[in-house]
């Protein structure tokens, strides 16, 4: 189950904090056009073992959220505010070299492009090694080995050839591979993938996706999978966040986001993707319009601009009033003015459309 | 629709080879990947023909060879029955005001120094077009009719969003109301709200000009959205074609099934619970592609036969071609997977098998 409290302040450290926490992260940056809040006001919680999707669009602040938590923003040029827990930690306040021995042992990042974290010029073997001997005291010839095992763990044929090889020499479902055996070398207690499949071809990126899966349920591993894509959410994730606008806007249960949302954003995502499982619509149902700048957010709810329900809400609220991240049931949050019974009615006309593609 | 369909494009055995060279400072060619190896498909006005595959396909080489931004190797191109494939570029010219594409990167495809309304209207100054009315006032029309506000006519680029700079593609694209556009790639740098909005404009352009689309796209739910028949190509290959309903619910080709397998849906309940086939590996190198059949190294149906004779594209039932000896039926792959008898072959063992490799580099369209 994931907990999510709007929290103003800080709260104190509590011995039932959850495996990961995030609390009132705000994180910022300063271009020449002005200043970007990629994140404005997050938190949210995760329970040991569970896998939360992290859902958005470009520019929604899903990739920053990451970021922030592995401490890259402020490498970055980013102002970071807010508290992060980590297993009892607070990473927020710690020094860059206190964050870096934390990385690749506590907690680990696979990205998208596999050639961002693999070093051209070194063989694939090494980089583990190297990995491994970063924050371990092990022998050389123990660490290589360990890398074998894990190069065979995770799916890499001729392990004992592959691991020798070049990055270029591999193809790109084998270089996701190894960067996903380098992330776990350390038996990190929290993996974060962003878009770990979003550049691969749909036959590898199904072999990756049971791969993660796999490797999860067998380290006890936590997930936070970035992602755009809501086939790849339904079929990994236990929990979703739905980003928007550098704000989280829906959360609750993989199965409640799909079958109970209740933010206008999340269904109008949910109808704009044409899907294979269901009679063909002659159009689709976009959202209108584009996303907001992030340097130029609605002062109200940042969705306003592309809701069509904002005029049911009583005196123009939504353009005026920042709507708060609310529970509606158990583990199910929803940052919209809307009454419950109306979004729940809203929903459920949606649904029935989109179940029957009459459109 | 303006007129009764009738048919456009006609492309017999196309080939399009790329030279390998050695390194070093005399290359010398020393084999050649067969990017396109004997494609033939045809198109009619109002109709949209979904190209699928995966990369290295050879889906994208395919698209621009027809368009004649690569120069094919050998094959037939008939353009509204004009002979195009050996045609100089100069004799080129005239015909490309009746196919244009549009291009993946609404980033790059668009010049970011010349303003909105010098990007829409470079194909009437190209071609020699004088608009009834003025090109202006035929650019802001362009404009409207795309979605973008025509003040904006003097505006760059960069003051535009991803979508609205694919619209800007889009508005350039139909300026000539060509009969043929080639959509390569249109909605994937795209969010999915915004996919929506320009697979839509699409589809209204269509019916308004009877324009008949090549889409090339990876995305087999946005291909069954916006596409009439379905080709899916693997590695230089058609594969298999098919009508979009029958591509869909009854393919034939063991890829086919594969493909369509691993898409996910977007439905937990569906998606955790139904039987898919997993292929190993990845596409093998284009270089030296496998012996026979193109994919029986990651076939399930794969037999000795499949590794000494080619399987012809064969029209199984009408409007249905497959390229496999052994196709299988929907119910048939249903039987078996619950069966437990689906038996992917595993991972080949060869060192370079990317096909993104450094070894050789597609060239880059001329600007048309």
């Amino acid at each position: 189950m994931i907990n999510v409290e709007e929290r103003e302040g800080s709260a104190e450290p509590s011995p039932e904090r959850p495996f990961l926490s995030i609390e009132n992260l705000f994180v910022s940056f300063n271009t020449e056009d002005g200043v970007v809040r990629a994140i404005d006001g997050v938190s949210l919680s995760l329970e040991r073992g569970r896998t939360l999707a992290v859902v958005g669009e470009s520019g929604s602040g899903k990739s920053v959220t990451a970021q922030a938590i592995m401490g890259l923003v402020r490498s970055m040029g980013g102002h970071v505010s807010g508290e992060i827990w980590l297993d009892g930690q607070e990473l927020n306040g710690l020094q860059p070299e206190e964050v870096q021995a934390l990385r690749g042992s506590e907690m680990a990042m696979i990205f998208q492009d596999p050639m961002s974290s693999l070093h051209p010029f070194y063989r694939v073997g090494d980089q583990i090694v190297e990995a491994i001997l970063a924050h371990r005291k092990i022998g050389k010839a123990a660490a290589r080995k360990e890398t074998l095992e894990m190069l065979k763990h995770v799916g890499i044929p001729a392990a004992e050839r592959r691991i020798d090889a070049y990055p270029h020499q591999l193809s790109g479902g084998m270089r996701q591979r190894v960067m996903i055996g380098m992330a776990l070398i350390n038996s990190p207690q929290l993996l974060i993938a962003d878009e770990p499949t979003t550049a691969l071809d749909v036959t590898v990126q199904a072999q990756i996706l049971e791969l993660i899966s796999t490797l999860k349920e067998e380290f006890g591993t936590t997930v936070i999978l970035i992602t755009h894509d809501l086939g790849i959410v339904a079929d990994v994730a236990d929990d979703v966040a739905v980003m928007y606008g550098g704000r989280l806007v829906e959360v609750g249960q993989t199965s409640t986001i799909y079958e109970a949302p209740e933010m206008p954003y999340t269904l109008g995502l949910l109808s704009s993707i044409p899907r294979m499982d269901r009679e063909l619509p002659k159009r689709l149902d976009p959202i209108r319009g584009n996303p907001p700048s992030p340097i130029n957010l609605p002062p109200g709810c940042v969705f306003q601009p592309r809701c069509n329900y904002s005029d049911r809400v009583a005196n123009g609220a939504c353009l005026s009033v920042r709507p708060e991240l609310l529970p509606t049931a158990p583990g199910h949050l929803v940052r919209c003015h809307l009454p419950a019974e109306e979004r729940q009615q809203i929903s459920a006309d949606v649904r029935r459309i989109l179940a029957g593609a009459q459109r | 629709m303006t007129a009764a369909p009738h048919e456009i494009l006609r492309v017999t055995d196309l080939r399009t080879y790329f030279p390998v060279r050695s390194r070093g400072l005399l290359p010398r060619v020393i084999g050649q990947v067969k990017a396109v190896d004997g494609v033939s498909l045809s198109l009619d006005s109002g109709e949209t023909l979904g190209l699928v595959g995966e990369s290295g396909s050879g889906k994208t080489t395919a698209a621009r060879s027809i368009l004649r931004l690569i120069k094919p190797t050998g094959g037939q191109i008939e353009l509204e029955g004009v002979q195009i494939a050996n045609l100089s570029q100069a004799a080129l010219r005239p015909i490309r005001r009746k196919a244009q594409m549009i291009f993946q990167d609404p980033y790059n495809a668009l010049n970011p120094r010349h303003t909105v309304g010098g990007i829409i209207s470079a194909p009437f100054r190209i071609q020699g077009v004088e608009p009834p009315g003025g090109v202006k006032a035929a650019v802001q029309e362009l404009m409207e009719r795309v979605g973008l506000n025509p003040e904006h006519y003097n505006r760059y680029p960069n003051e535009f969003s991803g979508g609205q700079r694919q619209r800007i593609g889009v508005a350039r694209a139909i300026a000539l109301r060509p009969k043929l556009i080639v959509c390569d790639e249109p909605v994937s740098a795209l969010d999915v709200s915004i996919q929506a909005q320009i697979l839509n404009l699409l589809k209204d352009l269509q019916e308004e000009f009877g324009l008949a689309y090549l889409f090339v796209a990876h995305d087999l739910a946005v291909v069954r959205q916006i596409s009439h028949r379905v080709a899916v190509m693997y590695l230089g290959h058609i594969v298999e074609t098919a009508t979009r309903p029958v591509m869909y619910s009854a393919p034939l080709h063991p890829y086919t099934h594969s493909l369509l397998s691993a898409v996910p849906v977007p439905d937990p309940r569906i998606q955790q619970t139904r039987e898919r086939i997993m292929l190993q590996g990845d596409v093998p190198s284009p270089i030296d592609p496998p012996s026979g059949c193109v994919f029986r190294t990651r076939c399930f149906q794969a037999q000795e036969r499949c590794a000494v004779e080619v399987p012809p594209l064969i029209e199984v039932v009408p409007e249905h071609k497959v390229a496999c000896h052994f196709p299988i039926t929907v119910d048939e792959v249903a039987a078996r997977a619950r069966a437990g008898k689906i038996e992917v072959p595993e991972a080949e063992e060869q060192m370079t098998g990317s096909v993104s490799g450094p070894h050789f580099v597609e060239p880059g369209p001329p600007h048309a």
